[in-house]
């Protein structure tokens, strides 16, 4: 592997970048390709299907032989909202092997006392998501019930393709948010991607059943879009 | 807080790989890049080894890090690439092998 070519490969990774190392098995010649390069050949289309399904391997091209490392992004949850299902979705999501990060402008309820061991910020997301931005592979889970902090993030995360939006609220409370996006710009297409009432129908009652159905639910969604090796990209 | 990486800096065998070239250490990467059975570590994974036999990171369940720290020495010293083949460990004494049945792929090369 190349000097560089690591260090590329690691800035990406660092940045939350999806990336591919490219090595040639017969005489150890590597390049980095990243997401949105332009690919062509019987090579490029291999590379697009690494990108979409996560998994590495040997790959068989003009003679060659190529192996693919595929580096995506760790899975991460954001979830908005310091409350009570967040205290319990805070540890089953890192048991679950998920990055989670708590927000909540309110600091009475954004406290590190309520929250151990927990990214945790007493900010508004806007702000967050300046310094932390979401992306792909980031699932977005509004537990506010407050359209004051939990709009804004819902239309961010639609807006940058987060693998899972989820929303807390009856159908009601759902019907008004989805008039209020609407008014904001946000297409109907666009909007219908928000699970809503949040998480699995698992008849869940507490808090933490709650966390259950949400994380079970991204958990669905992370598998089913073929992100699924994010979480064994794990092993480099 | 800045740092969007939930990458585990102590841990993770290729910034451990970058760490060590900044200091100056010379060193080779082995990767494993085909697995048969059950192979118990997955395709992609890492072992860094300096010239010292100081490793990071695993291809393995340990069963085969030995053999490869070895080759590692001297892919360093000739500077040329090679990929090992392990199998399932044979009753002949200190073969080694994947006491869990599987077979795998590693490839070696030096970093630089």
């Amino acid at each position: 592997m190349h000097a560089q070519t690591l260090r590329s490969l690691n800035a990406e990774r660092r940045t939350r970048r999806a990336a591919i190392l490219v090595t040639d098995l017969a005489n150890g010649k590597d390049r980095l390709v990243r997401e949105g390069d332009v690919l062509s050949g019987h090579l490029g289309e291999a590379l697009q299907r690494a990108f979409r399904s996560g998994k590495s391997g040997t790959v068989e091209a003009g003679g060659g032989s190529f192996f693919l490392n595929v580096h995506l992004p760790p899975p991460r949850i954001v979830a908005i909202g310091a409350v009570h299902i967040s205290q319990a979705l805070a540890p089953m999501a890192r048991i679950a092997g998920f990055d989670i990060e708590i927000i909540d402008p309110r600091t009475a309820f954004a406290t590190p006392e309520r929250f151990p061991e927990t990214r945790l910020a007493a900010d508004w997301p806007e702000d967050v998501f300046k310094r932390r931005p979401l992306d792909a592979y980031t699932a977005l889970a509004a537990l506010t019930h407050d359209p004051k902090i939990d709009d804004f993030p819902l239309k961010a995360a639609l807006e940058t393709g987060c693998f899972y939006v989820g929303a807390l609220g009856s159908r009601k409370t759902h019907a008004k948010r989805l008039a209020r996006l609407a008014e904001a710009g946000v297409t109907d297409e666009a909007s219908t991607r928000i699970q809503a009432p949040i998480g699995l129908d698992i008849g869940a009652a507490s808090p933490a059943e709650i966390a259950v159905a949400v994380l079970a639910q991204i958990v669905a969604a992370l598998r089913s879009r073929g992100l699924a090796a994010a979480t064994e990209s794990r092993a480099a | 807080m800045e740092n969007l990486s939930v990458l585990d800096e102590r841990r993770d065998p290729l910034l451990i790989a970058e760490r060590w070239m900044k200091d100056g250490r010379t060193l080779a990467i082995a990767t494993v890049v085909e697995t048969w059975g059950s192979a118990p570590r997955p395709v992609g994974s890492h072992l860094v080894i300096d010239t010292e036999g100081n490793f990071e990171g695993s291809v393995s369940g340990g069963c085969v890090e030995g053999a490869v720290v070895a080759e590692a020495a001297d892919v360093i010293e000739t500077g040329a690439p090679r990929l090992l083949e392990f199998g399932v460990a044979d009753e002949t004494a200190w073969e080694v092998g994947l006491s869990c049945g599987g077979r795998i792929k590693v490839y070696v090369e030096p970093l630089g």
